[in-house]
C-alpha cells in the first residue's frame, strides 16, 4: 500500500534556466502555497507555483473540513483581505455548521464539511484562472542565495529559476518520516514522497531547526458501517457561508456527521498494540500536539476516561470513503483495525487506509519577521507547517501574509503587517514570531487577547479596507463593506433613538421567557437583553420598515454591536492602551547589552529582536521595568 | 503590560521624600489633573493660570483632609510637560496618604517608580544623560521592590494570592475549555460552582482589602490619640508610655500646645501615639487652634484614650463628656475608645458606678499603676484583626489597587453569569481578574491558561 518512491540516481549534469526572470516564486502546493502564490499574482506579481505532484494541489492531507472555532474566524478574515479559502471552502461544502450558537459572538464559529476532491480541484480552478500564475512540478532542492539575499531555486530536474523572492511553504514534507507501527518509510504525505536538500541548506545558512509530529487517522469504507447505532449531526438548517463576497451562495442541500463513542473494550485492544507503537518506543522523536492527540494518547493521557467521542465524516458528495476524527493514530493497522470493529456502528467495518503518524523538520519562527520574512535571508519567506503550525486555516493565513509580502518586498514597498487587535492573523504571526513555538501551533480564541473584538461577523469591516488600500481586496468587496456599514450604523442609531411599546413587545417577550416591560423604553434597552434578538422587532411600528430594507448580515452585525457594547467598548480601550507601545518602534540594530536589564532579558530581546515595544513586551523573560527601560533608551 | 507606559493616565505621588517634614508636596500629573483636582478642591481649578497658587480645602465629599496650597502647572510647561498640580499639605504621612488615595479613588493612579521623570523625558523635557539616570533608578527600584516582594513571600501574603490565582485560572481554564473546545466531548463548568468560587475569592479579597487600613496602620503605626481636659495628665501618660520626656509636661494648663507625634512598641506592634493639646471651651485664639486640631487628630486615629481626671470628675460629668464625644468625634463607632480614669491614687473611687462603661481602666499614670491593662485594650483590637485575616496585610498602596480592580473584575463576571452573559464575556472580565492579580505576583498570559487546559483536560479530536 506504501511504497517509499525512489529518489532519482542520476541527476542532471547541466543546469539552465527555462523562463525569464519571475517575481515570487512559491514552493508548495498546499493551503499556504495556494494563498501565497494567488496573493501575490493578484497583487501583481509574476509569480511560480513550484509543486513536487500538480495532481495534489490543495490536497486536504487530514480532515474534510475547514473552520471551526478559531479556525473559522481565520478563513473569514482570509476572505476579507481577499484569499481564495473561504470561496473554495463554499464552493466544496457538503456541509455548513455556525458552531458556538448558543454563546456570544466572539465565539461563533463558522465549519464546513468539504468534499476533499472538489476542494483541491476549486483551488486549481482558481488558480489556473489568476493571471500571472504559472506552474512547474519538480522538487525544488536548492535555493540560489547570494549576498544574504535569495535570487532563485533550482530543482531536481536541473532547472534554474530566477527570481525576487521565494516563499517556501514545505508543509510536512521536508524529510517528512511515515511511522505505522514498527514501519517507518520516507514520505510527505501518504503515497507522496519527501522533499529532501532544502533543510541541509537551511542549516549551513545558520538557521535552526527541529523536528515536529502530527497525525492522521484511518479512513473507512462509508457502506460497511451500520449509521443506526451512532447519533445523527445534521448541517444548519438555515447555513450561512464564509465567503462575503456574492460569488458563492449557501448551500441548498447538506451530507450529516454522524457521532460514536470508544469504549473499554476499544482501548485495551489499542493497549495491546502499544508495544509496537513508533510513540512509546521513542522512534518518534518528534512533538506532536497536545490539543489534537492521538488515540493512543489520549488512553494514556486521560486513563480514567471510559470513552472518547468519535466524528464520522463523509470525504465528500458522492465518495464512500469516511474520515473517523478523533481516531488519529499510529498504531499497527491490524490494531487499528481489531479497535476500530469494537466501535458501535464500526461492527463491520473495511478500512480503506490506515491511520499514520508524519515527522518532519520545521523552522523555529523566532527567526522570522512580522512578514514573515527569514532575518537571515532577505526576500526569504517561510508559511505554514515549516513555521511550525499545525492546520489548513493557520497556513492558509501565513501564505496568504508571505504572498503579499514577498510581492512587497519584490516591488520594494511597504510591509503589510496586521496586530493582534485586528486579526487572528495577527495574534498568530506575533505568536509564532515572538514565543515561538515548541508543538504544532494551533489556533485558539483564548490565544487573542481581543477576542470581543476579532468576531467572524466584522472580519471583512477590520479587514477588507486595508487590503483594499494594499490593492488586493476588490472594488466590489470594498463596496459591499460599505454598505453594510452604513446599515449597521444606521439600525445601531434607529435603536438607540425609537421607542418600543409594552403592548407591541410584551407578547414577544413572553414568548422568549422574558420579563415585560412597564411603559415605553428604548429599544436598544430591550435588544439588550439576554435572549432578545433583532429579529424580535420585526413587526414594531417604528423598526420594521427599516429591518425589513436591509440584509441579515447588516442586521446582525447591529444586534452585537448593541448588545455588546460595554464589553466591545472595555476591550477597545485595552487594546488602545497596548497599541501606544506597538506604536514605538526599535531599530533593527539596537544593542541590548548596553543596558541595565538581566542578562537573561538581553539575550533574548537580541535574539528574538522585536520591531516594537509591544513586541518586546511579549517575549517570555523580558520583565515591565525592562519595557520601561528600553523604552527610556528609545526616547520617543 | 507596563502600565508605565500607559502616558493617557493621571498619575500622582508625593514628592517630597519619607519621614515628616512640616510641609509634603504631592504631585499630580496628566491630561485629567485637573478633572481630579476640581473633584477634590474647595476652588475650581481647571480655568486657573498658569504659575498660580491656591489656597482651600481638599475635601472627601464632606470630610475635610487638609488645607492646602495648590501650585498650577499647564502643558507643556510644567515638569513633565502635561498638566500638573503640586500640593502641598500638612507633613503627616496620614494626610498625604489619605490625599493620595482620595486622588486614586478619583481616577488617579499611583505613579511608578521615576514615573514623572520618565514622562520628562518623553515630552522631550531632559536630555538623555538625564534620562539614563532615570533608566538606572527604574533598574535599582525594581530590584528594591523584588526585595520587599520576597520579604513579603516569607509574611505568606504572596502564598495566599497565589493560592487565589490558581484556583482563578482553573476558573478560566475552564471557561475558555468550554469555548474553544465546547464541541467536543468535554465537562462544562457548573456554574453555581463557579458563582460560589468566586465569591470564596471575594471573601479574601475583601479582607485583605479591608487590612489596607490595618496594614498600612502596622507600617506606619496604629494612630493613638490621647485626649482629655487639661491636666487630666495626657502628657504624663505619654512619658510613661514613652518612657522618656518626650512632651512638655506642667502644671499648668493648656501647655502642650504643638501636637507631638511619637511611636511605640507593645508586644510588637507599632503605636503612633498623638499627645494633643488639652480639651476645653476657650476664648484664647492660640488654644482654640489646639482644639480644632484634637479634633483633627481623633478622626484620624484608630483608638483613642479619654483621660479623666478621677479628683475632680463625677459619675455625671464622665456620662457627658463620653456623650459629647460620640458626636464630636468624627465615625466615633470605628474607633477603639478606652477610657482611662487617671489619679486613681489620690482619691478613692467607686468603681463599681462606672461599670457601664465599656473599655474602662483605672490608672495612676504618675506613679505607673494599671499601665499595663490599658496596654491591654489598646493591643486587644488589633490581635482580634490579625486572627481574622490570618496574618495577612496589605499595606502597598499599588498592591490595595490592584485588589480592587480585581473585586471589580470579579463582581462583573458574578453578575455576567447571573443574567446568563455567554461565557466569552464572562472570560474576559475573569481574565481581567487575573491580570491585577498578576500585577502583585508577576504576570499570568494566555500560555498559562493553555497549560493547564492542556494538563487537565482531555480535548482534541
Amino acid at each position: 500500500m506504501f511504497s517509499s518512491h525512489e529518489q532519482i540516481v542520476s541527476l542532471p549534469s547541466k543546469i539552465y534556466c527555462l523562463y525569464k526572470e519571475y517575481d515570487i516564486i512559491v514552493v508548495g502546493g498546499g493551503h499556504a502555497g495556494c494563498e501565497a502564490a494567488a496573493a501575490a499574482a493578484n497583487l501583481g506579481s509574476k509569480t511560480l507555483l513550484v509543486t513536487m505532484n500538480m495532481g495534489v494541489i490543495a490536497q486536504m492531507s487530514c480532515n474534510p473540513a475547514m473552520g471551526g472555532v478559531a479556525k473559522g474566524q481565520i478563513v473569514r478574515e482570509i476572505d476579507a483581505l481577499g484569499g481564495y479559502s473561504g470561496i473554495v471552502s463554499d464552493k466544496s461544502a457538503i456541509q455548513f455548521r455556525m458552531l458556538n450558537r448558543s454563546k456570544g459572538p466572539a465565539m461563533w464559529s463558522p465549519r464546513t464539511q468539504n468534499d476533499r476532491n472538489l476542494f483541491a480541484k476549486e483551488w486549481r480552478i482558481m488558480l489556473e484562472q489568476t493571471p500571472n500564475v504559472d506552474f512547474w512540478q519538480d522538487m525544488v532542492n536548492e535555493l540560489i542565495i547570494e549576498e544574504n539575499k535569495i535570487v532563485g531555486v533550482k530543482t531536481q530536474l536541473g532547472v534554474e529559476f530566477k527570481c525576487k523572492a521565494v516563499v517556501l511553504t514545505n508543509g510536512t514534507f521536508l524529510n517528512g518520516l511515515i511511522h505505522i507501527g514498527e514501519k517507518n518509510f520516507g514520505g510527505g504525505r501518504a503515497g507522496e514522497r519527501a522533499a529532501t536538500g532544502i533543510t541541509e541548506q537551511l542549516i549551513k545558512l545558520g538557521f535552526d531547526h527541529g523536528r515536529m509530529k502530527t497525525g492522521t487517522p484511518p479512513r473507512i469504507d462509508g457502506r460497511s458501517l451500520n449509521y443506526s447505532k451512532m447519533e445523527e449531526q445534521k448541517g444548519d438548517e438555515n447555513p450561512s457561508k464564509f465567503s462575503f463576497s456574492n460569488i458563492t451562495s449557501p448551500l441548498k442541500h447538506q451530507h450529516s456527521c454522524h457521532i460514536t463513542y470508544t469504549n473499554p473494550t476499544v482501548h485495551e485492544l489499542l493497549q495491546e498494540g502499544f508495544e509496537k507503537s513508533p510513540m512509546f518506543t521513542g522512534r518518534i522523536q518528534g512533538l506532536g500536539p497536545r490539543y489534537c492527540p492521538s488515540i493512543e494518547d489520549k488512553i494514556v493521557r486521560f486513563s480514567e476516561r471510559e470513552r472518547h467521542q468519535l466524528f464520522v465524516e463523509p470525504e465528500g458528495w458522492d465518495t464512500v470513503e469516511i474520515y473517523v476524527n478523533g481516531f488519529s493514530t499510529s498504531l499497527p493497522e491490524e490494531v487499528q483495525y481489531k479497535a476500530l470493529q469494537q466501535i458501535p456502528g464500526f461492527e463491520n467495518c473495511k478500512m480503506f487506509r490506515p491511520g499514520y503518524a508524519i515527522e518532519y523538520d520545521y523552522f523555529p519562527p523566532t527567526q522570522l519577521k512580522h512578514t514573515l520574512e527569514t532575518k537571515l535571508i532577505s526576500g526569504l519567506f517561510f508559511a505554514g507547517q515549516i513555521n511550525g503550525t499545525t492546520g489548513y486555516e493557520e497556513a492558509a493565513c501565513q501564505g496568504l501574509m508571505a504572498g503579499i509580502n514577498a510581492h512587497q518586498v519584490a516591488q520594494e514597498k511597504e510591509a503589510f503587517t496586521l496586530k493582534r487587535d485586528e486579526a487572528y492573523i495577527g495574534v498568530l504571526i506575533d505568536d509564532l514570531i515572538t514565543k515561538g513555538t515548541k508543538e504544532p501551533y494551533r489556533m485558539f480564541t483564548s490565544r487573542a487577547e481581543y477576542r470581543i473584538l476579532l468576531r467572524q461577523d466584522n472580519a471583512d469591516i477590520r479587514l477588507t479596507p486595508i487590503s483594499h488600500q494594499l490593492g488586493l481586496a476588490s472594488d466590489e468587496r470594498m463596496k459591499r463593506v460599505e454598505q453594510k456599514q452604513k446599515w449597521t450604523e444606521e439600525v445601531i442609531a434607529l435603536f438607540k433613538s425609537e421607542s418600543v411599546s409594552p403592548e407591541e413587545m410584551n407578547p414577544v417577550l413572553e414568548e422568549i421567557g422574558s420579563s415585560p416591560i412597564k411603559q415605553k423604553i428604548k429599544a436598544a434597552q430591550v435588544l439588550s437583553r439576554p435572549h432578545v434578538n433583532i429579529n424580535n422587532f420585526n413587526h414594531t411600528e417604528l423598526l420594521s420598515e427599516t429591518l425589513k430594507s436591509m440584509d441579515e448580515e447588516s442586521k446582525e452585525e447591529a444586534e452585537i454591536l448593541i448588545k455588546y457594547e460595554g464589553y466591545i467598548e472595555r476591550e477597545k480601550e485595552t487594546a488602545d492602551k497596548l497599541n501606544r507601545l506597538e506604536n514605538v518602534k526599535i531599530p533593527a540594530n539596537f544593542d541590548y547589552t548596553k543596558l541595565s536589564i538581566s542578562a537573561e532579558s538581553a539575550e533574548k530581546l537580541s535574539q528574538i529582536k522585536p520591531t516594537t515595544l509591544g513586541q518586546a513586551s511579549r517575549i517570555s523573560g523580558v520583565s515591565p521595568s525592562d519595557v520601561s527601560i528600553l523604552m527610556v533608551h528609545l526616547g520617543r | 503590560m507596563p502600565s508605565i507606559n500607559n502616558s493617557s493616565e493621571t498619575i500622582c505621588a508625593p514628592a517630597t521624600g519619607n519621614g515628616i517634614g512640616a510641609i509634603a508636596v504631592i504631585r499630580i500629573s496628566g491630561k485629567d489633573t485637573y478633572k481630579i483636582i476640581d473633584q477634590v478642591f474647595s476652588k475650581n481649578l481647571s480655568e486657573a493660570k498658569p504659575y498660580t497658587i491656591h489656597f482651600g480645602e481638599i475635601k472627601d465629599e464632606n470630610k475635610t483632609i487638609d488645607e492646602v496650597l495648590i501650585s498650577v502647572f499647564k502643558a507643556p510647561k510644567s515638569y513633565t510637560g502635561e498638566d500638573t498640580a503640586e500640593i502641598s499639605c500638612h507633613g503627616s504621612e496620614f494626610i498625604q496618604k489619605e490625599i493620595l488615595n482620595l486622588l486614586i479613588k478619583k481616577g488617579a493612579r499611583l505613579a511608578n517608580p521615576g514615573e514623572f521623570t520618565l514622562r520628562a523625558f518623553l515630552n522631550g523635557k531632559l536630555d538623555l544623560s538625564q534620562a539614563e539616570a532615570v533608566a538606572d533608578l527604574i533598574a535599582s527600584e525594581s530590584k528594591s521592590s523584588h526585595e520587599i516582594a520576597i520579604s513579603q513571600l516569607k509574611g505568606g501574603f504572596s502564598n495566599e494570592i497565589k493560592k487565589l490565582r490558581e484556583q482563578l485560572i482553573n476558573f478560566a481554564s475552564l471557561i475558555e475549555l468550554e469555548l474553544d473546545f465546547s464541541e467536543e466531548d468535554v465537562e462544562f463548568a457548573n456554574r453555581d460552582e463557579l458563582v460560589n468560587l468566586i465569591q470564596k475569592i471575594q471573601v479574601v479579597i475583601s479582607h485583605l482589602i479591608s487590612s489596607f487600613a490595618y496594614g498600612n496602620a502596622i507600617k506606619k503605626g496604629i494612630p493613638v490619640a490621647i485626649i482629655g481636659k487639661p491636666n487630666a495628665g495626657k502628657s504624663t501618660l505619654l512619658n510613661v508610655l514613652l518612657n522618656e520626656e518626650r512632651a512638655i509636661v506642667s502644671d499648668i494648663a493648656g501647655t502642650t500646645r504643638d501636637a507631638i507625634e511619637d511611636t511605640f512598641v507593645i508586644d510588637g506592634i507599632l503605636f503612633r501615639f498623638i499627645d494633643t493639646a488639652g480639651i476645653r471651651e476657650t476664648s484664647d485664639s492660640i488654644e482654640s487652634k489646639g482644639i480644632e486640631k484634637t479634633y483633627e487628630k481623633t478622626n484620624s486615629a484608630q483608638a483613642v484614650v479619654l483621660m479623666i481626671d478621677a479628683t475632680n470628675s463625677t459619675k455625671e460629668c464622665i456620662d457627658k463628656e463620653l456623650t459629647e464625644l460620640q458626636f464630636k468625634i468624627p465615625n466615633y463607632k470605628d474607633k477603639n475608645i478606652i477610657v482611662a480614669i487617671n489619679k486613681c491614687d489620690e482619691v478613692n473611687l467607686d468603681k463599681t458606678s462606672l461599670n457601664h462603661i465599656p473599655n474602662i481602666v483605672f490608672i495612676s499614670a504618675k506613679k505607673n499603676e494599671n499601665i499595663e491593662e490599658l496596654k491591654n485594650l489598646l493591643l486587644e483590637p488589633i490581635k482580634n484583626s490579625t486572627q481574622q485575616i490570618g496574618n495577612l496585610t496589605i499595606s502597598n498602596v499599588r498592591h490595595f489597587e490592584a485588589l480592587q480592580h480585581t473585586q471589580e473584575a470579579l463582581s462583573r463576571a458574578i453578575s455576567g453569569i447571573k443574567n446568563e452573559t455567554s461565557s466569552d464575556l464572562i472570560a474576559m472580565d475573569i481574565r481581567q481578574s487575573l491580570h491585577f492579580l498578576g500585577l502583585i505576583t508577576g504576570e499570568i498570559s494566555t500560555d498559562d491558561l493553555l497549560e493547564n487546559i492542556f494538563s487537565k483536560f482531555c480535548i482534541g479530536k
